[in-house]
C-alpha cells in the first residue's frame, strides 16, 4: 500500500490558508511545467527536477511554520521554495541562469534559496540538508527564542548515513526540528523496496528517541495538521519529531530521465490522487480557485518576461572577483 | 580499427574483466536496473545477473566502505561514485582505510579495489556536480589516479586498473562519455603509469589528461597554422606518474605548459612544474607554466562556467607566448 489514510481528526484549517496552500501548490505545478517546456527548448541547462505530484508535501508542511521558522530543502526543491514564499520572477530568472536570480545564475535550479525567506538552502547533495537543519536547530538554541526547522529530504537520504547521526543528535538535544520525509518510493530509479529492509520509515524515528508518523503526502492538509502538531511540540521544548509524507513523482528523476522504470499503472492511480484537485475538493469554492489561479498565471507570466529580460550574470565582473 | 564511445569503451572493459574473473563485481547507485546515469553499465546487470552488478541506495561512506570490505576477502570491487563530488561523502572510507590499509599490514594486505567516478564542467550541473578533485586523491599515498581522455585509453586503462591489486580511483569526464575514437579489435591492457604522446613537437610541451588533452589538441593544430609545432603529453595516470616521459618532453622542448580543468591552487600542475623545474632546469628555456581552472566553485550560469575553465584560444596563447619567451 503506498498510501497511509488520511487523518481525518482537527477539522479544517482556516479558509485563507486552505488558499494559500493552494495558491503554493498551484504555482509550483504551474511554474514547473513551464519549466519543463523551457528545458527541451534548451533555455534551461543542467538538472532540472521536478515536484509535480509532491506539491501538498512542501505547501502543507510551511503553512504551518511562521515566516521566522527556517527551512532546508533538496535538488527537487522548487516546491519548497515557492512555499516558503518566495518570489516566482527570482526563481525564473535564477532558473534561467540570470543575475537577477535569487543566487545571481550561479546556483540553478539545485541551489534556489534565498537568506530573506529563512530558506537554508537546496542541496545538489542527497541528504546533505539534514544536518544542515539540525545545526539551525542547534543555533536557535544556543541564541534563544522558540523558532523551528523544517528539514525536508526524500527516503534516498533516509538510507545515508547522516539521517541516522542527525537524528540521533536532535534527539538527545532535543533540537526544534521536524524531519519531512518525502518519501516517494525512488531514489533516483532505485525503488525503496530495494534499497531498505523496512520500508516503515516513520519507525526509524523512535530509535532515537524522535516520534515518527505516517501522513497521506498528497493530502496539504493532513501534511499541514501533522507538522502543526510537530511545530508546536518543538516550540515547546519537546524536541525533533519525523514526519514520513507518502507520495508521489509524476516522472522520472529528472527532465532527462523518462522513468521507464516506473508501473504506468501505479502512477496513473497517484495521479487519480492530484494533490491540488484533492486540495479543490477540500476547498470545495471553484470561484475562490478560479481566482488563486488566474493570479498566479499572472505572476508567472510576468516572471517569464521578467527572467528573459534580465541580464545575464556580467562576465567581466565575475572574473574580477576571483582570486588569481 | 572499430570506433567506440567512450562509455561503451569503459563498458567493453568492465564486461571482458567480469566475463574473465568471477571476482570482479560492481556496486553503485542506479548501475543495474538503469545501467548507470551515463549508461557506462548498461546491459551487464542482464548478463553478469544481481549477484555482480549491485545497485546501491544513496549511501556513498557505506557502499564505499563495503567494496574496501570485499577488496579485504580477495574480491575485486569495482565501485561507482556518480560524480566526483559524492566521493566526498566516502572520504574517510577511501582515505584513511582504502588507502592505508596494505601499508598498515606491513604490505602483507592487498586491495584490489577500483573506485570508478567523474567529474568536470560542461553541463550546467553547477557548484556540487562539476568539480576536478584528483589533486585531493593524488596528495594521498597508498592511492592510484587513472585519467583517461579517449576511448581506447579508457578501456586499456580500465582493465589494467581492475587487475591491479592496489586500489586505484578512476576518474572519468562527463564530456568524454560521448566521445568516440578507435578501440583495438583484440584484448589490449594499458599499464598505469606510462603517458601518451598524443601528438609530436620540437617547439613547445602541453602536458595535460582527461578532457583537457582534446583541448591542447585542437590548441596544437592552431598553432601548427602559426608555424609552432606542439607537443602534447597526455599522462593518462597521474599515479603512478610517467616522470620519465614528462622530463623527457620537457628536456626535448625546454619549454612545458601544463593546462588542467582543476582549480589552479592546489593543482597538480603546481606540483608537476616543481618536479620538472627540479629535474630539468638545465635544459629549461624558460619557466614552466600553468594553464588551469579559476580559483572558484562552477558557476549554473552558460556565459560564467565555461570562462571557469581553459579554452582552446587560450591555450594556444599561453604555449605561442612561452614558444616566444625565455633563453
Amino acid at each position: 500500500m503506498d498510501a497511509a489514510p488520511s487523518d481525518k481528526e482537527n477539522g479544517l484549517p482556516p479558509r485563507a490558508l486552505l488558499l494559500a496552500m493552494y495558491r503554493h501548490m498551484f504555482a509550483t505545478r504551474r511554474f514547473e511545467e513551464v519549466c519543463l517546456d523551457f528545458y527541451r527548448r534548451g533555455l534551461i541547462r543542467g538538472y532540472l527536477h521536478s515536484y509535480i505530484g509532491e506539491e501538498a508535501v512542501a505547501a502543507g508542511a510551511c503553512a504551518a511554520l511562521r515566516p521566522d521558522d527556517y527551512i532546508a530543502s533538496t535538488h527537487r526543491g522548487h516546491g519548497h521554495c515557492i512555499a516558503k514564499g518566495a518570489d516566482l520572477r527570482f526563481m525564473m530568472a535564477e532558473i534561467l541562469g540570470r543575475e537577477t536570480g535569487y543566487c545571481r545564475g550561479r546556483g540553478g535550479s539545485m541551489h534556489i534559496a534565498s537568506a530573506d525567506l529563512h530558506h537554508l538552502g537546496a542541496n545538489g547533495i542527497v541528504g546533505g540538508g539534514i544536518p544542515l537543519a539540525t545545526g539551525a536547530a542547534l543555533g536557535i538554541r544556543v541564541r534563544g527564542g522558540d523558532q523551528v526547522v523544517i528539514s525536508f529530504f526524500s527516503d534516498g537520504a533516509s538510507n545515508n548515513g547522516v539521517f541516522a547521526e542527525s537524528l540521533n543528535l536532535a534527539g538527545v538535544f532535543r533540537l526544534p526540528v521536524i524531519y519531512l520525509l518525502e518519501n516517494n518510493f525512488f531514489a533516483v530509479s532505485t525503488p525503496i523496496e530495494c534499497a531498505t529492509g523496512c520500508c516503515e520509515l516513520a519507525g526509524r524515528g523512535p530509535a532515537y528517541g524522535v516520534p515518527g508518523v505516517c501522513v497521506d503526502g498528497n493530502d496539504a492538509i493532513a501534511v499541514w495538521r501533522e507538522t502543526r502538531r510537530a511545530v508546536a511540540r518543538a516550540r515547546r521544548g519537546e524536541g525533533p519529531s519525523l514526519i514520513e509524507a507518502r507520495t508521489f513523482r509524476w516522472g522520472g528523476h529528472h527532465a532527462n530521465d523518462p522513468g521507464q522504470y516506473i508501473d504506468p499503472e501505479r502512477l496513473a492511480g497517484w495521479k487519480k490522487r492530484d494533490p491540488l484537485a484533492l486540495l479543490r475538493r477540500q476547498i470545495d469554492d471553484p470561484q475562490a480557485v478560479a481566482d488563486v489561479e488566474s493570479r498566479v498565471e499572472a505572476e508567472l507570466a510576468a516572471a517569464i518576461d521578467f527572467a528573459l529580460d534580465s541580464p545575464e550574470p556580467d562576465l567581466p565582473s565575475f572574473l574580477a572577483a576571483i582570486e588569481p | 580499427m572499430p570506433e567506440l564511445l567512450y562509455r561503451e569503451a569503459l563498458r567493453r572493459a568492465l564486461d571482458e574483466e567480469m566475463a574473465r574473473d568471477p571476482n570482479v563485481f560492481l556496486l553503485g547507485e542506479t548501475i543495474a536496473e538503469r545501467g548507470g546515469s551515463f549508461k557506462v553499465t548498461e546491459g551487464l546487470l542482464a548478463r553478469y545477473g544481481p549477484q555482480r552488478v549491485i545497485d546501491t541506495p544513496i549511501a556513498e561512506a557505506s557502499f564505499t566502505g563495503m567494496a574496501v570490505g570485499a577488496a579485504l576477502i580477495g574480491l575485486r570491487p569495482v565501485v561507482e561514485l556518480l560524480f566526483i563530488d559524492f566521493a566526498l561523502l566516502a572520504m574517510d572510507q577511501i582515505v584513511n582505510q582504502a588507502a592505508k590499509i596494505e601499508f598498515i599490514s606491513g604490505g602483507r594486505r592487498r586491495l584490489p579495489l577500483v573506485i570508478r567516478t567523474q567529474g568536470g564542467v560542461g553541463e550546467g550541473l553547477a557548484a556540487q556536480h562539476s568539480q576536478s578533485l584528483e589533486a585531493l586523491f593524488y596528495h594521498i599515498p597508498g592511492l592510484k589516479v587513472v585519467m583517461p581522455a579517449t576511448p581506447a585509453d579508457a578501456y586499456g586503462l580500465l582493465k589494467s586498473a581492475i587487475r591491479d591489486d592496489h586500489p586505484v580511483v578512476f576518474i572519468e569526464h562527463k564530456r568524454l562519455y560521448g566521445v568516440p575514437g578507435p578501440v583495438p579489435a583484440e584484448e589490449t591492457l594499458l599499464p598505469l603509469g606510462s603517458a601518451d604522446c598524443k601528438r609530436r613537437g620540437e617547439d613547445v610541451t602541453l602536458v595535460s589528461w582527461s578532457f583537457m588533452v582534446h583541448r591542447c589538441l585542437a590548441a596544437a593544430e592552431q598553432l601548427a597554422r602559426r608555424g609552432i609545432e606542439a607537443e602534447v603529453l597526455d599522462l593518462r595516470s597521474l599515479v603512478p606518474l610517467d616522470r620519465q616521459a614528462l622530463l623527457g618532453s620537457a628536456r626535448k622542448t625546454g619549454r612545458v605548459l601544463i593546462v588542467h580543468e582543476a582549480v589552479r591552487r592546489g593543482g597538480v600542475g603546481g606540483d608537476l612544474a616543481a618536479t620538472i623545474m627540479e629535474e630539468a632546469w638545465g635544459n629549461l628555456a624558460a619557466p614552466v607554466r600553468r594553464l588551469a581552472g579559476r580559483n572558484t566553485p562552477i558557476p549554473y550560469s552558460r556565459n560564467l562556467e565555461e570562462a571557469c575553465i581553459p579554452g582552446v584560444e587560450e591555450i594556444a596563447a599561453a604555449a605561442a607566448e612561452l614558444a616566444a619567451a625565455g633563453r
